[in-house]
């Protein structure tokens, strides 16, 4: 038994490729637990920075800086009543959510946070998540039709519109990621995702930046479909809170509301973390042609530390501007203590053994992290799109521009 | 004028396109609790998919009886009340209602007490249309505008807690003219105001004014012609944007706004982009009007002399002003008594929220929500 658990840990791929069904489950508690609490982190970043976006402060009582309000919330959507509407078709009603939690967490199997730091490897890798992810329009439609009421019905047939047509664009600007991967000597290409960024290793540039602008254009296209395929504002429609009170999820409370809320952020990151593989070099560290050398390569090893470093002395900046009053200082102890786990982390990550193989892992998620305040700062700024004009943007503006990429590439790849 | 009989032919409810897959209309009714309909204003919409066919407003929900509770007030006693219509524009309101019994009575504030006056209503003016920018740019989807827009009306509203020790609700005047004199750095203040809103209002065209998804959204949407506004008897901005050059502060100066230099802007297209540039340009040329008050305001009494009792003479009187809203009037008939024969209320909002059917006819759900925040209603004005 030992030997079958450490006999991985020779291995040179991924617990899935492997075969070995211990590492496999301890890649998925540990991958749909850090997707949970980057849910929850991902929860009070956006309130906090959307509230300063907005001139306001956001949650500032549950906790220090509002940094408990994630897990309140929490406790309270788990404590209130559940309600099902007594019209509504009670077992569409109720697996709805299910549906969208499922869909958005099962992508997580392909994403690679690392060479070896995935659940598994697919040779389909890519289809697999845009196939998965694209199930949750099901959720949202059974959720519009099953709560049996107007409003729902009406958000539901516009989230249903909105995310088919955006899929389109969003496939064509993939496939001209993916036409990049076969420019190699063997000239095949790849859809395993961690094949992907091994190609943009061996070709030493991301994809972002291959056959310039064409890359980026790409990546551009990706990044507005993404937001419209996750319904965040500015093509957030389908819960437009001012013309249909909350869309389709008007008749879900409690826990089930908090399924789909845990379901479109698990999405909003597993699009992003596509976008991060397929054009931004995925775990790979920035830099690699230019900045080389094994100074250099010290110094980048050494960035997840210091970030967290960064982190630890921005929590104690906070505690020194903490009012010195006795009603604060749990507050404070608390902030001391977050700012102290943090440092802690920072010094553990300094550690060589350590600092080598969570190097891929900081990348990734910090390339994610733009993506993620990216979405934040859209909807702070963007007024919302009306149905025809979204359809508009999908079909008329888009799809042309991805298929004149995905054109334009090709036959740059057949010159170069 | 146009035959007012002209404008009932399109109001009948259009036939929805016919197809193979043609399904049932949708009637839904958007409020009166809907986060978009400013209070408790039900529309019930028929569509077809995403467009109107038709819609009906239903109001009441906020029916105080006000024009009633005026039949059993002094005059003085009603003043108060007015304020609780536009609860937004309260000191216009204030300013109608004084002006219309100051008629009747037959005495004239004097030269200060209108300079007083004319300064507060155009700052409130001013809040009212920040606050209408904030709730109109929420209701398009665009979150911040609305926090930008409280925050710099915060600093109005400060001015009149400092001037009459209310915020929303002034009650800044009286019948004959004001009752506080100004307090002490009133001018500084609104000088300083003066100077910091300017940068401000530039902020939230920055925002919006060419913001591609903000043109698209408010361009062409909830067209009205000039002579629709005519037949419907709309008012204000609403009109103004529709291209006619109509104001009462010009048309039928009140208060002593002939004394002032100011423009009114006005639009071309009638949709609410329009509406929109009329009211930001509004912004400024109050801040004009504030300006010139405030350099040249007078010395002198703020309250002319007025009957404790008092008793207009029998008859009736017509006034109306320039609200933010568009002509608030007030029609007023004295039997000669204490208290009012009967107070009419003409509310720019209800009259201008006739124009919602023509305006949303043929839109898309979202248009509805554009429209009802562009004409600006206040339900509290509406139902009274």
């Amino acid at each position: 038994m030992l030997d079958y658990i450490t006999s991985y840990l020779s291995m040179n791929t991924t617990p899935g490729q492997a075969g070995n069904v211990f590492w496999v489950v301890v890649y998925i508690m540990v991958v749909f637990g850090g997707v949970s609490v980057a849910v929850m982190a991902m929860n009070w970043l956006e309130r906090k920075a959307l509230a300063h976006f907005q001139i306001r402060l956001g949650p500032m009582r549950v906790g220090p800086h509002g940094l408990l309000q994630p897990i309140a919330d929490a406790v309270k959507l788990f404590t209130k009543e559940d309600i099902i509407p007594s019209e509504a078709d009670k077992l569409v009603f109720w697996i709805a959510p299910l549906i969208i939690l499922c869909a958005s967490f099962t992508v997580y199997i392909v994403i690679p946070f690392g060479p070896t730091h995935a659940i598994t490897d697919l040779n389909i890798g890519i289809l697999f998540m845009l196939g998965v992810s694209s199930l949750s329009v099901l959720g949202v439609v059974m959720a519009g039709w099953a709560s049996n009421s107007h409003y729902p019905l009406i958000g539901s047939l516009r989230s249903s519109a909105q995310m088919i047509s955006y899929e389109i664009a969003m496939g064509m600007a993939v496939i001209s990621a993916i036409l990049m991967t076969s420019l190699n000597k063997t000239g095949t290409g790849t859809l395993s995702m961690i094949g992907i960024v091994q190609a943009q290793q061996q070709q030493q540039i991301w994809f972002v930046f291959k056959f310039f602008p064409l890359g980026f254009i790409a990546l551009g296209i990706f990044a507005i479909a993404m937001i419209a395929e996750t319904n965040r504002a500015p093509f957030d429609l389908p819960e437009a809170e001012s013309e249909l009170t909350a869309g389709f999820h008007t008749e879900y409370s409690g826990l089930r509301w908090s399924l789909f809320m845990l379901g479109e952020y698990a999405a909003m990151i597993a699009v992003s973390s596509i976008a991060v593989t397929l054009w931004l070099g995925g775990w790979l560290r920035p830099f690699p042609n230019t900045l080389t050398g094994e100074t250099w390569d010290l110094v980048f090893s050494l960035l997840p530390g210091f970030s967290f470093l960064a982190l630890a002395a921005f929590a104690f900046i906070g505690v020194v501007r903490m009012p010195k009053h006795p009603y604060f200082r749990i507050q404070t102890i608390g902030l001391a203590g977050f700012g102290a786990v943090l440092g802690l982390i920072g010094l553990v990550l300094f550690i060589p053994p350590v600092r080598d193989r969570i190097q891929d892992i900081f990348w990734f998620v910090a390339k994610v992290a733009v993506f993620m305040y990216l979405y934040i700062w859209y909807r702070a700024t963007f007024p919302r799109y009306r149905f025809d004009q979204l359809m508009k943007v999908g079909w008329k503006v888009l799809l042309p521009i991805a298929i004149g990429v995905l054109i334009l590439t090709a036959i740059m790849g057949v010159i170069v | 004028m146009t035959d007012p009989t002209a404008y009932l032919s399109h109001l009948e409810l259009g036939e929805p396109d016919k197809t193979f897959l043609d399904s049932n209309e949708l009637i839904i009714n958007m409020g009166p609790q809907h986060p978009a309909t400013h209070g408790v204003l039900r529309v019930i919409l028929k569509l077809d998919g995403e467009k109107v066919l038709g819609t009906e407003c239903v109001i009441g929900y906020l029916h105080r009886g006000v024009e009633k509770i005026a039949e059993h007030r002094t005059y003085t006693m009603f003043n108060p009340y007015v304020d609780r219509m536009d609860y937004v524009a309260a000191v216009s309101n204030g300013l109608g209602y004084c002006e219309a019994v100051e008629k009747l009575l037959n005495v004239q504030a004097p030269p200060r007490a209108n300079y007083i006056r004319v300064i507060l209503t155009e700052l409130n003016r001013l809040a009212s249309h920040q606050l209408w920018l904030g709730t109109h740019a929420l209701d398009i989807g665009a979150m911040t505008p609305l926090f930008y827009t409280f925050r710099d009306r915060e600093e109005i509203l400060k001015i009149f807690e400092k001037y009459c020790g209310a915020r929303l609700t002034t009650h800044a005047f009286r019948i004959g003219g004001c009752l506080y004199e100004t307090y002490d750095g009133f001018e500084r203040d609104v000088k300083k105001f003066l100077d910091f809103v300017p940068p401000k209002i530039d902020e939230y065209e920055e925002l919006l004014t060419t913001n591609r998804i903000w043109l698209e959204r408010t361009k062409n949407v909830g067209k009205i012609s000039a002579a629709d506004c005519k037949a419907l008897g709309v008012t204000g901005p609403v009109l103004r944007a529709s291209g006619v050059k109509w104001d009462i502060r010009k048309a039928q100066p009140y208060a002593n706004y002939s004394e002032f230099d100011f423009e009114i802007p006005t639009g071309v297209n009638g949709d609410t982009y329009d509406r929109y540039m009329v009211r930001m340009e509004e912004m400024r040329q109050s801040l004009r009007i504030i300006r010139q008050a405030v350099e040249r305001i007078p010395e002198g009494p703020i309250m002319a002399k007025v009957p404790r009792v008092m008793k207009p003479p029998v008859g009736e009187i017509y006034h109306s002003i320039e609200a933010p809203k568009g002509e608030l009037g007030y029609f007023i008939v004295s039997d000669g008594s204490t208290q009012p024969y009967r107070v009419r209320v003409r509310p720019p909002s209800f009259v201008n929220l006739q124009a919602l059917d023509i305006m949303v006819r043929g839109a898309l759900v979202a248009d509805v929500v554009a429209v009802i925040g562009t004409l600006d209603i206040v339900l509290g004005e509406v139902d009274r």
